[in-house]
This record gives structure tokens, sequence and C-alpha cells, in this order.
């Protein structure tokens, strides 16, 4: 095994680039789970983002414009999730599964005529002298502008949830909706706005891995990475700063991984491929196993106003 | 009429199947503590909601000094000036009380604004309470505080208290009843809700009763006996429990120094419980709720398993016997919850009765339910314990509170017990109900089983215990027999002087 062949500056930017799009969409989970929401269809409205990202991005030419339709088909996909479940009280464990398989189907159909074709990519971002610098430049100021625009939604989000009013009746929401409703907040459209919004992150998630990181179309190329978004949000308990850490050791280990594989590392293939879930997953069991992790207390109960 | 502030004329609301509130008119006066007074189901609930802006009634208009008014959400209600203190709290437990209050706001200041007001208020009213605090780890009654404080908030002319007192100490509902004197020399109106007619006599100027929906009568209550208006509720008079005096024979639950950890984040631990329950006898726990009440229960039921050695029932150790075995050996119990704790709310009132009769009624052989045992005996506890339903097919959530109430207690009872545990056998039961399982506690003991009753009602537990004692903090404070204790001793047992503990401790056998 030769390590040298790893070079670190090339590393940590690509644990970036690997670890954005879990990071928006965990960051969208967040937000819904926080209104007392549980919805499991992250992976599939992921691949739906991707798959449509993808196409619009080539049709157009613009991967800005990609994103921005994938932000909305994602969303579409959430609102019939949010139908479901806040207004035809349907079990959200269930409605949730059956938005992945829904998604998963859906965007090998749309992606079809698209295997095999290049897309345009987001340029990188050109930050004058922070890009020059030396080592830390290739590392942290060479990437395109949605790696940033996740991290300022990591703090917009903290920020939001833990000094808007908007943020605080959210929180409050998701702690007991009983409760918000007898204040008189309306929990059905309150709790179907994070929905929207939590798949607007995923869209968004899932058109980054099709259009900068992989940047082409393929079957089920989300692989997993909307479970592990999900699972990162209950690693985090429940707050956005823990889930930026989670989203880039996961990031971390998956590139880690690949580099060690290109270096010929003496380790199964099967294994270290693996590893990043293994890794996440330990954490996550080492985490919850300290007991109180602070899960919204509604979190997956229908809600019905009786009165 | 310059003095009127809220005038309720005429107000209807049908819901499938039960009209909740029949043409109900009243006027509550400015400056007035007004009563509504009624059972459960008679809508007293629907009649505030429709105040607060929750629910729209049917027909019936209200005026609100002098203008019409017809809020159509809480915050049009607030915004006129009615408040609302929830009998369950509407508070959230993860949030701290500064967040809480400002989610009852409007327009809410600043955080550090409202944690200033936040103190000038609980101090100008004597109502001490921490804005920083997070809600779930106060008692009841810091909680009732932080509701009351949010209402206070918003210089409301009307507050509505939906059943303040029911989780309160003596001394609590003391503080409670100067704030709300001070409130009402204030010019502010208080509509009081409550099936407790003693305080309902001492605080009110006025009192409105329902009963089935319909306004059946106002009274003076200062000039109204209790027995009075409990008769103008219920719409008949009732029989009040009679004690028999019986010989208390034989130990046959003993529990020694007791201590279990608390079971969750919000729960109680257990500390260093002693306790020893007769043949014949009923002992009485009060305490104020969360006080280690549930956490005892499931210690005592076999739900949680208790370190060996402390938990001896007829002699023989328990304590690390689950559910079962214990209702084999004849300890049964009934907790406060009965939906989803003492009842399977969406299953059979048979179904529920195979759940912990199995064994002791023989309902089930070589593995298989016997149906027809099964159903003779739930419609047996239905006919002995006057549980109104349809039948022994119904589902136990679609029962009123007060007749599964008679039913699960029943069902614990008709199996006969030798020790029966039971946490707030009436709670939410109206009174001909709780008169009638009340008497059916006393009738276990009377049959030579030993019962403990664990309720907040102290009323209740004077009523049928023989001795009494009171948990505080997962402490059990020293038994007393009940004849002789006056109120102000109870306080303090239910307050924890916990150095009357140490002298106490081994005063009583």
């Amino acid at each position: 095994m030769d390590l040298s062949a790893i070079n670190p500056v090339l590393l940590v930017a690509s644990i970036m680039v690997s670890a954005t799009p879990i990071l928006l969409a965990a960051l969208g989970e967040l937000v819904v789970e926080r209104a007392g929401v549980l919805n499991l269809g992250v992976e599939g409205m992921m691949i739906t983002g991707a798959v449509v990202g993808f196409a619009i991005a080539v049709n157009t030419g613009s991967p800005l414009l990609g994103f921005v339709a994938a932000a909305v088909a994602a969303s579409a996909l959430s609102l019939a999730f949010g139908v479901l479940t806040q207004f035809l009280l349907s079990n959200q464990v269930a409605t949730g599964l059956g938005l992945t398989l829904t998604g998963l189907g859906l965007s090998s159909l749309i992606g079809k005529p698209y295997e095999g074709i290049k897309s345009p990519t987001l340029p990188k971002l050109d930050l004058g002298p922070l890009s020059d610098l030396p080592v830390v430049g290739r590392m942290l100021f060479s990437h395109d502008i949605v790696v940033y625009f996740s991290l300022a939604l990591v703090a917009a989000t903290w920020a939001f949830l833990k000094y808007t009013r908007a943020g605080l009746i959210l929180r409050a929401t998701g702690e007991s909706h009983d409760s918000a409703h007898a204040l008189g907040y309306k929990v059905v459209l309150i709790r179907l706005a994070a929905i929207l919004y939590g798949g607007a992150c995923a869209g968004l998630g899932g058109a980054y891995l099709s259009l900068v990181r992989v940047p082409q179309w393929t079957e089920g190329m989300t692989a997993g990475a909307g479970w592990i978004a999900l699972a990162l949000v209950v690693f985090a308990s429940w707050r956005a700063g823990r889930v930026l850490v989670g989203a880039y050791l996961f990031g971390g280990v998956t590139v880690l991984q690949l580099n060690l594989q290109a270096a010929g590392a003496d380790v199964p293939v099967a294994l270290l491929s693996a590893s990043p879930y293994v890794v996440t997953i330990l954490v996550l069991v080492v985490i919850s196993a300290r007991g109180h992790h602070g899960a919204p207390a509604a979190l997956g109960k229908p809600f019905h106003a009786t009165s | 009429m310059d003095d009127t502030l809220l005038r309720i004329d005429g107000l209807t609301k049908a819901y499938p199947g039960v009209i909740a509130n029949d043409s109900v008119s009243f006027a509550i006066g400015k400056g007035e503590i007004h009563a509504l007074l009624g059972e459960n189901g008679a809508g007293k609930s629907t009649l505030v909601k429709m105040i607060y802006g929750l629910v729209k009634p049917d027909s019936g208009v209200m005026t609100l000094n002098g203008a019409p008014y017809h809020p159509a959400k809480p915050s049009e209600a607030r915004a006129s000036g009615v408040a609302m203190v929830f009998q369950h709290f509407s508070l959230f437990n993860a949030l701290n009380v500064a967040e809480n209050v400002a989610l009852g706001m409007e327009t809410p200041p600043p955080m550090r604004d409202l944690a200033r007001r936040i103190r000038t208020v609980s101090e100008t009213y004597g109502l001490p309470l921490d804005p920083s605090r997070t809600v779930g780890t106060l008692s009841a009654g810091e909680r009732q505080r932080v509701e009351i404080i949010r209402c206070l908030l918003q210089d409301p002319r009307l507050l509505i208290m939906d059943e303040p007192t029911s989780v309160l100490t003596p001394q609590e509902v003391d503080i409670l009843f100067e704030t709300l004197r001070k409130l009402q020399a204030e010019g502010t109106s208080i509509l009081y809700i409550s099936h407790k007619l003693e305080e309902i006599r001492a605080l009110c100027d006025h009192a409105t009763i329902l009963r089935l929906g319909k306004n059946v009568g106002t009274c003076v209550p200062r000039d109204t006996t209790a027995r009075e208006m409990a008769e103008l509720m219920v719409g008949s008079s009732f029989a009040t429990p009679q004690a028999r005096a019986t010989e208390k024979g034989a130990v046959l639950l003993e529990i020694r120094d007791l201590s279990l950890p608390a079971p969750g984040a919000f729960g109680t631990p257990l500390r260093g419980i002693s306790l020893s329950v007769r043949a014949g006898e009923v002992l009485g726990l009060g305490g104020v709720a969360g006080n280690g009440q549930d956490e005892l229960l499931d210690a005592l039921s076999g739900e949680r398993l208790a370190p060996a050695g402390t938990v001896h029932l007829k002699g023989s150790d328990v304590s690390r016997k689950g559910p079962a075995h214990r209702r084999a050996e004849g300890l049964l119990s009934g907790p406060e919850e009965r939906l989803g704790h003492a009842a399977a709310p969406d299953m059979s009132l048979t179904e529920n009765a195979v759940l912990t009769a199995a064994h002791r009624k023989r309902l089930v052989a070589n593995g298989f339910i016997n149906w027809t045992r099964a159903r003779t005996f739930a419609e047996e506890v239905i006919a002995r314990f006057d549980v109104r339903t349809p039948g022994s097919g119904t589902a136990a959530r679609a029962l009123s509170g007060g007749n599964l109430q008679k039913f699960v207690v029943g069902r614990e009872i008709a199996q006969a017990p030798d020790v029966l545990v039971l946490n707030q056998p009436t709670w939410g039961v109206d009174a001909a109900a709780a008169a009638f399982i009340r008497q059916a506690i006393l009738d276990v003991a009377a049959r030579g089983g030993a019962v403990i009753v664990i309720s907040q009602d102290l009323d209740e537990l004077m009523q049928v215990s023989d001795r009494f004692g009171a948990l505080n903090e997962g402490r059990l404070s020293p038994l007393r027999p009940v004849a002789g204790l006056d109120i102000e001793q109870i306080g303090l047992m239910m307050g924890g002087a916990h150095d009357m503990e140490v002298a106490d401790v081994n005063a009583w056998p």
C-alpha cells in the first residue's frame, strides 16, 4: 500500500464535496423532524432531485436551473407525503417508505434517456486572494457555490431554530401539537411547510450528486445517502451544528476509503466500501447509548384537531 | 347593565350524536369570580372553548363589554382581553419558561425584556418563577404559574381557569386564591371551572350549573351548601360512601426501604419507602402529581422490578416477580392512565378483561382463551359496577372516562384481590361515579382485603382511608391515622417537611 499516493489537500477538498449532498438533505430533515414529522422518504426525494436536476441542467445547459428544478420537484413529491400524513392522517413511517420507493421508481423512468450523458457542472467560485492561499486555498476556498450555501444553511438553520419566533413555533409544534393547537397555532400548515422545505433540501442534495459530485446520471445513484441523512439527524440529537459534524464524518470516511482502495490497502474492498456506513452507525449507537438525546416529543405522532 | 363584562345568550354546539351545549345563557360581571359547575361531560369545556375561540358555536351570541364578540381563533380572543389557563396544561416540556410564555403572546418582546417582565409579574402576584428553567423540570404548581403568568402579561379582562386546583397542594391552592382575589380587586373577571364545591364556596361570587349541556340553575355559592350544589349538578341525590368499622387483620403487603432510580428524564426516583398494609385497611397516599406516585404503582404492580427483599406479599418476597406472578398471588393494581395503561383503547371490554383477569378467573385454558367465560366475566363487571355501555364488545375508547374507570377498577375488584393498589381511582370521574368507586374500595377492605389508594384528591383520601401518608420527591412521609389529621398537617406532609421523617420514621409499626 502506498499512502503517499493520497494527497491530503485533495482529500480535504473532496470530503467537502462528498459531504454536501447528505448535509443538505439532513438539514432539511432536521427541520421536518423538529416540527414533529418523521419523513422516511428522504432517499426518494433525493433521487428525484438528482434526476430532475440532471435532466433540466442537460436540456437548458444551466446547472443552477437544474438545482432550482430539483428543489421544486422534490418538494412536489414531499407534498404528496404531506397531504397523505397531515390531512388524511396516514401512517408516517409507511408513507415515508412508500415515498422512497416511488422516488426510486420514478427516477429510473425519467432518467432512462439521460444515462451516459455528461451534464454541465457548476463552476468553482473564485474567491480571489483566498483561493490563491497555499494549501488552504485549494482545500477550503476553491469550491462551487452550493458547498458554501450548505455551510451557510447550517448557520441559518441553527439561528432560525434558536432565535426566531417562527423557529420557536416550529419547535413547539414538534414538542406538543396539542398544546400548540390550544394556543391557536395551525399545526397542520406549519408541518406542511416544514415538509415542503425538507423536500426542497433533499432535492438540492440529490442534484448536487448528479450535477457536481459524479456528475452524471446512473440509476439508484443516491445509494443510501438519504438513509444516512436520516440517521445523521438522530445522531446529531436534532442540532444543526452536529449535523455538520456528522455529514463531514461520513463524507470523510467515504473519501478516505476510496483513497485507500486506490492506494491498494490490504483490506477487502467490500469492507472498505461498507466502512462509512459502519462508522456512522457506530457513532450513532455510542451517542444514543448516553440516554437522553432530546427527540422532539411529538415526533412521528399524527395530529388531528378534535375540537 | 353597565357592570356586565361578558354576556352569553343561547349558545348551542352539537357534535355528531351529542349536544354539548344546548342554548346556554349567563352573564359575568366586571370584577366578578364566576363559577361554572358541572359533571364530566356536562359541556363546561366546550363552552369555554367557544368563549376562547377554539370552537365555533352553532348558534347563539356573545357580547363582550357591550360589543358583539365572536372570536374565530384564540388570538382574536386574546386580543379582546380573554385569557385562559388550561386544565391539561398547554405547555411545552422541552422549552424554557420564557419561551413557553412567548408562544402564548401575540407580539412578544425580545427574550431579555420578556424574562424581566416575567420576574416582575411573578413577584407582584406572589408566584415566584425563574424564566430560564426548562418547563419539564417544574412541579405541577409551578407549571400552572407559567400558564397564569402567560395570561397576566396580556392584561386580560376575563381570565378563564379550567380546574386549576386539581394538581395543587392546599398551600398552593391558598396562594392561587390570593392571586385570584388580587386580580379581582384590580377589576379582572374570572370564570372559574371546577367540580370542587368547597373551593367554589370559598372563592366565587356566582355559580352557573350545567347538566347535560343545559344551564340548570344559578346560585350564590356562599349561601348554598355543597350538597345542594352537588345535587343540582347530578340531578338527583346520591349516597355518600359509608365506611364500616372493620377488624384489622394480618399484614398483607409490606414494603421495606424501597429505592428505585427514576425511569426517565422527567420521572421521579423512589427513595427509601417503607410501609405495611393490613387486611381490612385502606392506606391513602397523597401528594402533588409527579412526586413518585406512578413510580410507586409500577414498583408495586411489578411493571418495574424492585430490588430483592423490598416488596413482601403475604410474607413472601415478590420483589423480583413480574405483574403476572403478583396478580396470581393476589396483588392487583389499577394505574392512573385509563386509556393506554389500565385499558387498551381499541380493544373490546371483554378483551380488556382477559388482559388482567386471565389467570385469576381462569379465562385461559391450555393457552387458548375461553371467550364464553371471558364474556361472562366482563358482563358481570359491567352489571355489578353499573358501567353504562352498549355491551362487552364495545371498544374501551368508546366509553366515557367515568364509565371506563368503573370498568377497570371493577375488573380488579371482581377478581377478589388480597391487596389492591389504585392510582387516582376517581380522576376525571363525575361525582356519582366517584362515590360508587369509593364505596367499592371500602367494600374490598370490609371483605378483608388491603387497599392502597394513591390520589391527589385529599377529600377522597380522608373519606376512604384509615391511615394517610404523602409522597414528596419520591419519599414517603410517616403514616398517620386519618382520624384527627387536619388540613394544615396534611399540607406539611405533602410539602415535604423531611425533618419529621427522621423523628417519626419508627413511630408507626
